[in-house]
């Protein structure tokens, strides 16, 4: 299933410094939901420091989640079943100082 | 009105990179915060402002309100809440942001395809700050609300009149608005200049007392006692690394 997964904020210094990837996620049984995504990105784009993008089974507390431009929180955030196309977006607002 | 933009090196004689080459990753965010804070004073002075505007957002402030809990600094518990404040200098600070959500601004941001300065600090993870962040982050998590709960707390928290609080003076130094006598930036300057870059970190009390150690060693390398010990060749050291020729 193709999918777009984007970054923002400061979340893609964690992903290779990339602000856009064109995924392709593989077929499974059970629908994929965001939580699924959570941790393919974390095993398969996430190059350093996974505790600053995810915890507790989903994004740091401090990341926001939009899914088609929309806020997760409105789509039952990581039960939401990722559909053909759909964009994801992470945008950080965690910062220093 | 026509941007202008400071520089550390330019008021400072010093980049952060600099700092943190002396200092470390950890206590940097003192030198970074209490630099900018003067920065923007001089700046404001410097363009003569009617107002001293920051997007302190509030979950910035909720993060104060709890980091001065934790540090028990009552001064800047009392006053960090407020929307406006003066710093004895005739240019009000206010707080625009106070009442709107990080969340809320950064879709602001995001949707209205604004360009703004998101990179997290390269120097920040170790962040006292940080640990505030952590624990509102993940009790906004249970209920937002608490953030403005937070706010709430502060603002209708009034201070014992019997507990002793800074008043605000000037700083015998640089003449910029200090709660000391001498004022954290110069003090901070003073260590980086010194090669003691950790004078000003930490209580003003324990800043007060390395200070006048310091003076005291300086003392004695003139008068060669105590701190000084000759070594094997030509050169006394004495205590506080400073090397004399001996005569």
């Amino acid at each position: 299933m193709d999918i777009k997964v984007q970054f923002g904020g400061g979340a893609e210094l964690l992903f290779d410094n990339k602000k856009h990837y064109d995924i392709s996620l593989p077929s499974k049984e059970k629908p994929w939901i965001i939580g699924d995504l959570l941790f393919w990105l974390k095993e398969h784009l996430l190059k350093e420091r996974p505790d600053l993008f995810l915890q507790d089974n989903s994004v740091r507390p401090g990341i926001l989640v939009l899914i088609n431009d929309t806020d997760w929180e409105l789509m039952d955030t990581v039960n939401y079943e990722i559909q053909l196309n759909d964009c994801i977006m992470f945008i950080s607002t965690l910062h220093g100082g | 009105m026509p941007l202008t933009i400071m520089s550390y090196k330019d008021l400072y004689g010093w980049t952060m990179d600099e700092i943190v080459a002396e200092i470390g990753r950890k206590n940097n965010c003192t030198f970074c915060g209490v630099f900018r804070r003067q920065a923007l004073d001089r700046g404001a002075n410097l363009l003569k402002v009617d107002y001293l505007a920051t997007g302190h957002n509030a979950d910035d402030i909720a993060e104060t309100v709890l980091m001065n809990i934790l540090r028990g600094d009552l001064a800047r518990l009392n006053r960090c809440t407020s929307i406006i404040t003066d710093s004895g200098d005739g240019i009000p600070r206010v707080k625009p942001l106070k009442y709107t959500f990080e969340k809320e601004i950064v879709m602001y941001a995001y949707f209205r395809k604004l360009v703004y300065f998101s990179t997290e600090c390269v120097f920040a993870p170790n962040a006292y700050r940080g640990h505030a962040r952590v624990l509102l982050k993940n009790l906004e998590k249970i209920d937002p609300a608490i953030i403005m709960n937070i706010i709430h707390s502060g603002e209708s928290l009034k201070v014992n009149e019997t507990a002793k609080i800074p008043c605000l003076t000037r700083c015998t130094r640089c003449n910029y608005v200090s709660s000391q006598e001498i004022c954290k930036a110069c003090i901070l300057l003073e260590g980086l200049n010194k090669g003691l870059p950790r004078l000003g970190v930490g209580k003003s009390s324990r800043v007060k007392r390395l200070l006048k150690e310091n003076e005291d060693k300086n003392k004695s390398c003139h008068q060669e006692t105590g701190c000084c010990k000759i070594d094997n060749d030509t050169k006394i050291e004495c205590a506080c690394k400073k090397s004399i020729a001996l005569t």
